[in-house]
């Protein structure tokens, strides 16, 4: 398609030199948005076809600009929104911990902490990514054609729009988004979060359980949601509720800090079922050893669960605290 | 607010419960939660009590119903578990007293003869605990109250509503909360 267009000259010079110089500046925005996306164009070819949509066909300068891009997009085979995300319409950056409003669009700096299974057949992708300030659930749409992404990868999630659903955020990558891999080590910063209080519940789901050997679930009734009649594997874990007299703070402990906060190992807690022919004892003399003590928590917050990194209990109060209560008390 | 959300457990002493008769529904639902609103403005759904327990005895003519009294330093609460409290009622059942117990439970209402309302804890669970336990709570049952003592004048619902029925005496509730924090200093 190599054509070429004579230039007809405009009656008033000055005026026709300052159209020009507009349309210069025009065909190298173009052509360096182009280069962007490692596409070559040169600057003449643009020029020519505005030229022609501008001077001679009296189109609008953007009208002509718009048609120009849509000419060598379909041209060079890109797609639309590659060309327009990422240019002056790029998102804020944001931190993960910032992010906190509905329908906002935004890019993330982050790695893939987890991918989840699922089901869907319009979504690619769900899992959690992760930046130095916390950590937040993302889904990419099938929609959207972005690239996959895998676990333990840093990525630049450009142009997602934040969701709120139940409370919560999560990212979503859509068809104006893109996904880029970055080559940079990422420290994810859990939302780390410490709480002191009583416990004052065990939920059922706790104690001596079985999970499913094939993806790690907790079994109901012996089957899996996903895998339904398996063997299970036996593991411990507690669904504590804690209270502090103003706030409830559910947390989960695994396998680790069950058995060095109640000192029942796993082992035990088999022979211990097996003796009474209950899985339930186990429960029961969990709750006798734990509930209704404090004890000081921290790990890291996953939508209403703390996931507990390190439990301790706390016997004992700070002497400076109680007099400096008693002062408080006293002077009320 | 979508979804339940478990009600807090709230701290307060037995001197201020057994002085609470403001108990009322939020809303007119049949399963709307019932609430005890204290002198300092604690509307209760849920209490939280770490005690003596230094009597129990079963009161049930047909089936077990235990009635326990639980102290501490301002007073004692009474407790009741019945068969609908399986847990519980089998944990006083076998305990000895006197014993430190933890309590989570509902508060409950009783009104006599003449007018007057008693207040008493239905335990959702009872354990066995220990003295370091009890201390604990004493002072952060301390902690909370002062907080609603300091809170009174603040326009939130519950305080307005409490100064409102109880106008309730600052300094008896903030003597209460002293001679409980000094007693912490008496034990050992």
């Amino acid at each position: 398609m190599v054509e070429t267009y004579r230039i007809i000259a405009s009656p008033e010079e000055t005026n026709k030199r300052l159209e020009d110089l507009i349309m210069k500046q025009l065909a190298q925005e173009i052509n360096a948005r182009f280069n962007e996306l490692g596409v070559e164009i040169p600057i003449e070819e643009i020029e020519e076809r505005l030229d022609k949509m501008i001077n001679k066909f009296k189109v609008p300068k953007e009208e002509a600009r718009r048609s120009v891009v849509n000419y060598f997009l379909k041209f060079h085979n890109i797609n639309r929104n590659e060309f327009y995300t990422g240019g002056q319409s790029e998102s804020p950056m944001a931190n993960i911990s910032d992010v906190a409003e509905d329908g906002k669009w935004v890019t993330i700096r982050g790695k893939v902490v987890q991918l989840w299974d699922n089901s869907h057949e319009s979504i690619a992708q769900v899992g959690l990514i992760g930046d130095e300030t916390g950590t937040i659930k993302f889904t990419i749409w099938e929609s959207s054609g972005a690239s996959s992404v895998e676990e333990n990868k840093s990525y630049l999630f450009r142009n997602v729009v934040v969701n709120e659903w139940n409370g919560k955020f999560q990212l979503n990558v859509n068809k104006s988004s893109s996904i880029e891999s970055i080559d940079e080590e990422i420290e994810v910063g859990n939302t780390t979060v410490d709480f002191m209080g009583a416990m004052v519940d065990i939920q059922s789901g706790s104690g001596l359980i079985k999970r499913c050997p094939e993806c790690n679930r907790a079994l109901t009734k012996g089957a899996c949601m996903e895998h339904g009649k398996v063997d299970g594997v036996y593991d411990l874990r507690i669904k504590a509720v804690m209270d502090d007299g103003a706030f409830i703070q559910d947390a989960i402990l695994k396998r680790d800090q069950v058995e060095e906060i109640t000192g029942i190992t796993l082992e035990n807690a088999i022979a211990m079922a097996a003796d009474a022919l209950d899985q339930g004892v186990v429960l029961e003399q969990m709750k006798k050893l734990l509930v209704g003590k404090y004890y000081k928590l921290d790990g890291s917050k996953i939508e209403r669960y703390l996931l507990v990194d390190s439990i301790a209990p706390v016997f004992s109060y700070d002497p400076s605290e109680l007099d400096e209560l008693i002062a408080a008390a006293e002077v009320i | 607010m979508a979804g339940y959300t478990r009600e807090v457990a709230k701290r307060v002493f037995a001197q201020e419960f057994r002085e609470s008769n403001l108990s009322f529904k939020d809303g007119d639902d049949q399963y709307a939660p019932q609430y005890l609103l204290t002198p300092t403005g604690a509307k209760v759904n849920r209490v939280f009590i770490v005690g003596t327990l230094i009597e129990k005895e079963d009161i049930g003519t047909d089936s077990e119903y235990w009635r326990g009294r639980v102290t501490d330093p301002t007073g004692s609460f009474l407790i009741y578990a019945g068969q609908y409290q399986p847990e519980a009622a089998q944990i006083l059942a076998e305990c000895e007293t006197p014993a430190f117990v933890a309590v989570v439970g509902k508060p409950s209402t009783y009104t006599t003869g003449e007018g007057d309302v008693l207040t008493s804890v239905r335990p959702e669970s009872l354990h066995i605990v220990d003295g370091q336990t009890r201390d604990m709570w004493v002072i952060e049952t301390a902690k909370c109250t002062l907080d609603r003592i300091e809170a009174l004048d603040d326009t939130s619902a519950n305080s307005q509503k409490a100064k409102e029925y109880y106008d309730p005496d600052i300094r008896h509730y903030s003597s209460m909360v002293a001679q409980a924090l000094k007693s912490l200093n008496e034990t050992y």
